[in-house]
Order: C-alpha cells, then structure tokens, then sequence
C-alpha cells in the first residue's frame, strides 16, 4: 500500500506540473476504524469503516488553491489537478504564499512509536467484551446508578503520506485506542446528572483497566447528585486537570499565527512579555514517544520539535506555520497542521503545562471559600480581547474541604489576568489528551448564580 | 445537472454501475441475520470555498467526496459500516460488519424488492447553485464587502469574508424497498471584522447568512451588504461595551438568532433518542406543562429554501412541522426510524447525518417559537433593570441534568425601561424544563436567523435554523464579571 502511495504521490506532483503549477503538494491519507457500544449490558452499536483521501496544494507563482478527493482513479484525478490548477490561477497574488524553505525539511524523520506493535484494529467482539466490563463496573458500583448511556470501545488506525514539488516526502502510520464510560445517577427526587470518564492512548496496554474506568465515570455521576445554583460570588476557583487543560488549549488558540497576523488575538505584540504567573510553563514536544499529539513531521513537511511556549511566565514563542512565519517575520514553529481539504493551519502537538509541587488536596485544602470546577459547558472564550465567560459546574469548597455539588451557574473572568493569577499548580498531570494539565489554582474569578 | 435534479437516484445507479438488482442483493445480505430493518444511504458531496483577508482573496479550495453507508437495525442494537469506495464488493463486506450487530436467524428473509422513488418536498429548486458561479463573480463580492466594512469605519482594522458552497446528493434505499433521493445546495457567506480603537483595545464583530438559494439571492435587498455593514457596526459597539452584570437578572432576547436559546433548553432535550432511554431532563413529560402559556414552540423542516430545511430526511422519510410545545404544554418529540418504532411513534422527518460515514440520529431542522401579540417597544419599556441580548455565538447543553448555556455577543443594559449601553459578551446559563415557565412576555415580530446555524451532536455537524420573536425571561443568569 505505501509503494502504491509513493508512487501515486509522484504521479499527482508530476500531473501538477504538467498541469502548469509552479509547487505542488499532495496529502494522501487512509484510515480504518472499529467501534463497538454497549447500553444497560445489552449491544447497542457496531460500527466500522475505511476511507482514503488525497489532499493537493497547488501554486502557479504566488496564488494557491487547495483541494481534495476520494475519486483516485487517474482519469478523475487527471482532471482533478488541472481543475484546481486553474482556480490557483483564479486567485489573489500572495506576496506570502509558497512552499516553506526547502533548506528546513528535515532529512531523517524520527521513530515516535505512533502504531502499537502488538495490536492493530480490536475484533468486534473484544471492544464489545471490554466496554462491557466497563459499563458493567459502573452499573454495579452504586445503587443509584439507575441508567446508562453506554460504553464505547474503539481503535483506529491511520496512514499519512506526504510530498512536495522540492523535494521532500515522508510518511507515518498511527493508531489509537478509547474506551469510555457514561453512567447516569438519579437521586430520590428524581434528578439525574450523569458522570463520564474516558481513556484514550495509541498503544493499547496504556489504556486505563476497563473496571477502571467505569468507577471513575460513577463517582463523577454521583458526587453530582442534589447540586444546587449558589449564590453570586467572588472566590478562587481550582480547575480540576482536564478544565485546567481547556485553558492550555484557550492559550495556544492565541498564541497561533494565523490569529496574531489578523490582530485577533489578546497575545499579538506579547512574545517575550510576562503573560502568566511565574510558575507557568507550558511545554510543546511534537516527539514525545507515543503521544497523542506525536508526529515526526508537520503538516507542511517540517521537522516537529520541543519548545516551551511559555517559561516561568513569559511568552517564548508563538506557534507558527511558514505563511504566518514569513507574515510576523519570524521563523515557522513545526506546528502546520492540515486537514486532507484545506491549507495549512496551526495546532499544537503534545501541549502540556509543567506540573508543580502541590497534591490537589493540598491546592483545594489551601481555600477557604471557592469553587472546584469539574465541568465547564459552552463557547464563552473570547480569543479577541481574553474575555471569559463559561457555565459551570463542579463542588464548593469550605475551609479546605468539598463539600455540595454546584450546578447552573458560570464562571468569567479575563484570561489574560486568569493566567497572571495562577497561585497553585498541581503534580497530577496526566496524559489523557494531546493538550493536558495539571489541577491548578486562579486566585479570583466572578461566580454568577442566584 | 439537469438529470441529476430530475432523477437523483439515477445519478448513483449510473455513476457507480449498480441496477436495482443489485441492490436488492446487498439488502438481501445486510438481512441475513435476524433484522428489523436495513438501509443503504449513498452520497455524493461537491463543495467550494473562498476566503478574503487583508483585501485579498487569497485562499480558494474544493473538495469531492463520495460514498456509501450501510445500517442494519435489530430491536435497540444498530450495526454501521461504510466505505468512501462505492462498489458491490465492498458493499457486501459492509453489509456483513452491519449484520453483525443481529442474532442467527432460523429463516430466510423476505426478498427485498425496491419500489419506484417516494415523494419529497420541492423546498429548493433552484435554477443553478453558486458552485456554477464563475469564481471570479464570487470573489468580487467579497472584495465588496471587505471595502463596505471598512468605509462604515476608520476603526475597523481586519476584515475576513468567506463564501462557501455545496451540493450534495443523497439516496436511501431500505429493507421496505423504499427508494429517496434528493438533492441539496447549500451556501454561506460570512463575515468577521476586528476593530480597534486607543484607549478601548480591539473588537470583533461577525456576520453572515445563507442557505438552500440561488447566488442572486446575495444580492435581493442587498443582503450582502447588510452582512457586512452588521458585522462592522456590531464590532465598533463593542468597543464601547462595559463590563456585563452577573447574576440573576431579567433578560430580553432580541428576534432570531437568539432562537438558540429554544435550540439548546427544548430542542436537544426533545429528541427521540433521550427520551427513549430516559437520559434526557424532558423524559416522560409529554402532555405536562414545561413553559408559560405564551410558548408555542415548533420544528419545521419545511420551509422553502431554508438553511435548516430537507426535502427529505437522511433516512428518507419526508420533513415535517413538529410541534413541541403548544401553549406551555409539551406535545412531541423529535424522531427518526429507530426511536419512533421503539416508542411506538411516527418518524417526524428527522432523522438527520452529518455524511455516508456516520449512521442518522433524531436532529432538528429549523426550530422556532410562535409570535405572541406584544411590541418590542413594550417588552423592552417593561423592564426595570435587566440584559438586552440580540446576538449571540454558540451554545451548548447537559441533555440529562437540563442546564444550557448560551453566550452572547451584542447585548445592552436595560435601565428603567430603555436600552443604555452596550456590555461586554456574557455567557447565559439556565435550566431547560423550567426557562421557558419563566418567559413573562412575547412578541409579535418573530424572526428567522439569517442561515448561520450548525448544530454538533456525538460528532456530528448538520445545518440548523432558529428563530425568536422578542421574549422576556423573568430570571436567567448571566455570566458577567460586574457583581
């Protein structure tokens, strides 16, 4: 199959040459996946599929076009590159555009243990054996867990092939496995709130035990039975891992090119500046060893790399692919991103904020009055001004301790204070996504409720 | 193109070298083992976009995608297999991982013999779709509307401007021998402005609209021009905007797209799906009261060339107007094949996918509540002290717990009975079955979205409308920073 696609990418480049295009390249992309649910013990859902794109960037000087297809047979494709040849030449002259400098292609591409060895996509009826032992721990961990909306077991795997017109190609296999739960708790009212944990990796013997990973969903249905509105409020607020990690990704929403040459970003004109409390450093490593947001090289065909975005506070670095690069006069980061159909953007790759000292007991133990956010609905991120706004729900904290569940109430503040007031940071980080963090602590943030 | 639009079906049989017959087979073999029901679902998608920045359209692309999606039922369990290869082959081989989901059975199924194409609704046909617009007509309207932005104002610094395009054509072929198809356009043009000013920093400002139409109609009133004169004007109030209140307070949302709110509290929670399990906040309330008796809230995915409308739904049942609350009571729910056979309902025409790769879920189509008889004037004069929003971004819901949120991005005190000044964008939160016991006053100027709505569920996207008269909301928090 890679010998088929190697070949198919040199016939594409070559088609696009003939075609009258000055750069090309083409993106092909094949992926398969299982997924398999259960509900209340019973199958619910099978699912399975495979799919093959190609992508193809195009430029006739300084215009560009982008296009992709699942029609390969080369008569359709034929005409396909001609087409998108042409609408280049329909487009704007770019005094940015191009290809990155050929000189930054790396020429060796490391191994990053992407594919598990051992396993490839899990057979029907093992992803149905482990969601159910997943939704069977947490149907029996509590009587008050009346209902279910399942469990779901899936595994995927991918290939990426990629080249361009000057010379540089490369290709990378991946594969990934999840499997999450979601219980539903009722009290004797009649409320329900529901609880859900998931685990994800891309070697299967990473993922959390199944048993696992149903209690956890349970006891984060039912530590949210009988929450209540409180009243509005000022208080410290701590974010439990994975909302603290929505923050990270709120962050390197704007600290990416393509938001900071439009002046949309309340991080342009920022980079060497304190933008976080002096115990944040927030790290980039696209090579980290079987990480989720892993790849030896990016979407434009650079070598990914480690950086810190931001060290003991001040912004290092944003994140960059070459059009923005060559547009902020700075050099591209590694972190192009690309999807099969459209140009490149900007992502971050294993984005994580360092860990500190503190236990999370010892972060919520240190607040007196505050709130511990668990969970955090809606789109109320400004990335423009930093203006933040987002429903929330989660535990009050009295004297150090959790105490009642809280719910419908919102939490708003502005990030680039809410980052400069960061007072605690938390030694639970965990891998659980490819932007992670650990629990941390802001100092003050508006709580409006009744 | 023409053909296509009169015979859609023909189109698949045609492309992919397939006779009735041989789907009849593949039908034939997704029910070999013991199943209620099967579908094959094919689709062929065409879509163009174009995009201007720093007043040059810079970034055009395209993409085909095609394929095929089979689904066998059998009682609550549903198997799905797809493949973006159309052929027997690998028909069969999805059909086999579908079946997989059903028992042995002991019999042989009934032959499946497929019958001529069901009825649809003629909500968009349309003479030709933008995509037939010569490129260089569509990036003129976005040149325009970058130079109509930034006259409105020397502080609008950042114009971007986007115009999409799409036609896609579907076909479902089910174990009945019912044969659908359709096809359908779609476009949106969209416009996002920053603004800045010393002393109050920058601002963004966005607007935009669309649907199942004609490239002419960008130009009827001319609504590309309003798109960008609204995205300008909304940014420049912006930079005026003090700190939002928080708290519970009275809210008046302004008409359209504010409708989110009904999106998010009452429509989610009415789909057929929760309900059926009993993890949504609505479950087994059907005939109780769950708003004011000024609500009457309907789903209709009949409306002629609406971004929300189907002609048919992706299951190809016909669309329908569904009434979900009348007068305060709640009255149905919203269903596709799977959900209403289990609760021994109709299909309601919506049973919607994101694409052949994803198998169909009850979704809304255009979900609006009725007019009432007040005057904005009068709603607005009615308050005291309270939020005036009139537009809003994206919003979000807990289906099983009820609470919603829904962010604004234009919104104004109001102060005894007038509309002051602007506030900055303020996340609202609430509760679904009981916002709407708490609306104290409607309006009699219900408006739709302009055709900007896309609605996420379990990962998939599908384009919705909405639509509000103006309302009062007796008590709803938002989410300010201002105690």
């Amino acid at each position: 199959m890679t010998q088929f696609d190697a070949a198919l990418a040199a016939w594409v480049l070559d088609q696009a040459r003939v075609s009258g295009a000055s750069a090309a390249e083409v993106l092909l992309v094949s992926a398969e996946s299982l997924a398999a649910g259960v509900r209340m013990g019973e199958v619910e859902k099978l699912k399975s599929s495979r799919e093959r794109r190609l992508g193809l960037r195009v430029f006739t000087g300084q215009s560009s076009a982008t296009a992709a297809t699942a029609e390969l047979e080369r008569d359709s494709l034929r005409a396909f590159i001609a087409n998108t040849v042409e609408m280049a030449r329909l487009t704007a002259v770019d005094p940015w555009s191009g290809l990155p400098d050929p000189a930054l292609h790396p020429h060796t591409l490391p191994e990053l243990e992407l594919s598990d060895p051992h396993r490839g996509i899990v057979s029907a009826e093992e992803a149905l054996r482990l969601a159910r032992l997943a939704e069977r721990a947490a149907l029996g961990a509590d009587p008050r867990i009346k209902n279910s909306e399942g469990a779901e077991f899936s595994s995927g795997l991918y290939q990426i092939m990629f080249a361009n017109s000057q010379g540089f190609s490369g290709e990378y296999a991946g594969s990934s496995f999840s499997l999450g739960a979601a219980p539903i708790a009722q009290s004797d009212d009649g409320a329900m709130q529901q609880g859900y944990w998931s685990t994800t990796g891309r070697h299967f013997d990473r993922l959390e035990d199944p048993e696992a990973v149903g209690k956890t969903a349970t006891a984060r249905a039912l530590r949210r039975l009988g929450a209540r509105k409180i009243k509005t409020t000022r208080a410290p607020v701590v974010f439990d891992p994975d909302m603290a990690a929505s923050l990270i990704r709120s962050l390197a929403g704007a600290a990416s090119g393509p938001s900071l040459y439009r002046n949309a970003s309340f991080l342009a004109g920022r980079l060497n500046t304190q933008v976080a409390a002096a115990n944040v450093t927030i790290r980039d490593d696209g090579r980290m060893p079987a990480g989720l947001g892993s790849k030896p090289f990016d979407g434009e065909g650079l070598a990914t790399n480690q950086k810190n975005l931001v060290e003991n506070g001040v912004l290092m670095t944003y994140l960059l692919d070459s059009y923005s690069a060559r547009k902020l006069k700075l050099a591209p980061t590694g972190n192009a991103s690309r999807g099969v159909g459209d140009a490149p953007g900007v992502s971050p790759t294993n984005l994580y904020l360092q860990p500190g000292a503190y236990t999370p007991e010892q972060i919520i133990g240190s607040v007196k009055q505050g709130l511990y956010v668990t969970e955090l609905i809606g789109f109320g991120v400004n990335g423009v001004t930093g203006d933040y706004s987002r429903g929330a729900g989660g535990l009050w904290i009295e004297n150090g301790e959790l105490t009642y569940p809280v719910q419908e109430i919102t939490v708003a503040g502005n990030l680039k204070e809410m980052f400069l007031g960061i007072e605690m940071i938390g030694n639970d980080l965990r891998w659980r996504s490819s932007v992670t963090a650990p629990t941390v602590k802001i100092a003050e943030l508006m709580i409006a409720g009744a | 193109m023409a053909n296509e639009l009169v015979n859609p079906a023909n189109f698949f049989l045609s492309r992919f070298g397939m006779t009735e017959n041989s789907l009849e087979r593949i039908l034939g073999n997704a029910l070999e083992r013991k199943a209620d029901y099967a579908d094959l679902y094919f689709e062929y998608r065409s879509a163009e976009g174009l995009s201007l920045e720093e007043s040059m359209v810079n970034h055009t692309s395209k993409s085909v995608s095609h394929g095929v999606g089979v689904r066998v039922c059998a009682e609550d369990r549903t198997g799905y297999a797809y493949s973006d290869e159309v052929t027997i082959d690998r028909m069969k081989l999805a059909a086999e991982a579908a079946r997989a989901i059903a028992d042995d059975r002991g019999d042989v199924p009934a032959a499946v013999q497929v019958g001529p194409p069901l009825r649809r609704h003629q909500l968009y046909e349309l003479e030709s779709t933008p995509l037939e617009v010569p490129l260089e007509e569509r990036a003129r309207i976005l040149r325009a509307i970058d130079e109509t932005a930034r006259a409105f104002d020397p502080r609008i610094r950042n114009v971007t401007a986007s115009f999409g395009a799409e036609r896609r054509i579907v076909m479902v072929v089910n174990s009945a021998g019912q044969l659908a198809a359709d096809v359908q356009p779609l476009c949106r043009l969209s416009v996002s402005v920053i603004a800045e000013e010393d002393g109050k920093g920058r601002q963004m400002g966005s607007y935009g609209g669309g649907g199942r139409v004609e490239w002419k109609y960008f130009f009827e009133g001319d609504r590309w021009k309003e798109y960008a004169l609204e995205a300008a004007r909304q940014a420049i109030v912006n930079l005026d905007a003090v700190d939002a209140p928080a708290g519970e307070m009275m809210v008046v949302l302004g008409p359209g797209w504010p409708g989110i709110l009904l999106h998010e509290a009452i429509g989610h929670g009415l789909e057929g799906d929760f309900n059926r399990k009993g993890v949504s906040a609505f479950s087994n309330r059907i005939g109780q009261q769950v708003a004011s008796p000024l609500c009457t809230v309907v789903d209709d995915g009949t409306m002629p060339n609406r971004r929300g409308s189907i002609n048919i739904d992706d299951e190809g049942t016909p669309s329908s107007c569904t009434t979900l609350i009348e007068k305060g009571i709640l009255r149905g729910y919203l269903q596709d094949r799977l959900n209403a056979r289990l609760m021994k309902m109709e299909p309601t025409g919506n049973g919607r996918r994101e694409s052949f790769a994803h198998a169909p879920m009850p979704r809304m189509t255009n979900t609006f509540m009725l007019p009432g008889e007040s005057t904005r004037e009068e709603i607005i004069r009615s308050v005291r002290n309270g939020l005036y929003a009139v537009s809003f971004g994206g919003g979000q819901v807990d289906i099983t717990n009820g609470k919603f949120v829904f962010s604004a991005s234009e919104a104004y005190l109001i102060e005894d009975g007038q509309v002051t000044r602007p506030v900055k964008g303020a996340t609202l939160i609430g509760n679904g079955p009981d916002v709407l016991t708490r609306v104290a006053m409607v309006g009699n100027d219900l408006a739709l979205d302009s055709g900007i709505g896309t609605c996420g569920k379990d990962g998939q996207s599908v384009p919705v409308g909405v639509g509000l008269p103006t309302i009062r909301i007796d008590g709803i928090t938002v989410g300010g920073t201002r105690a």
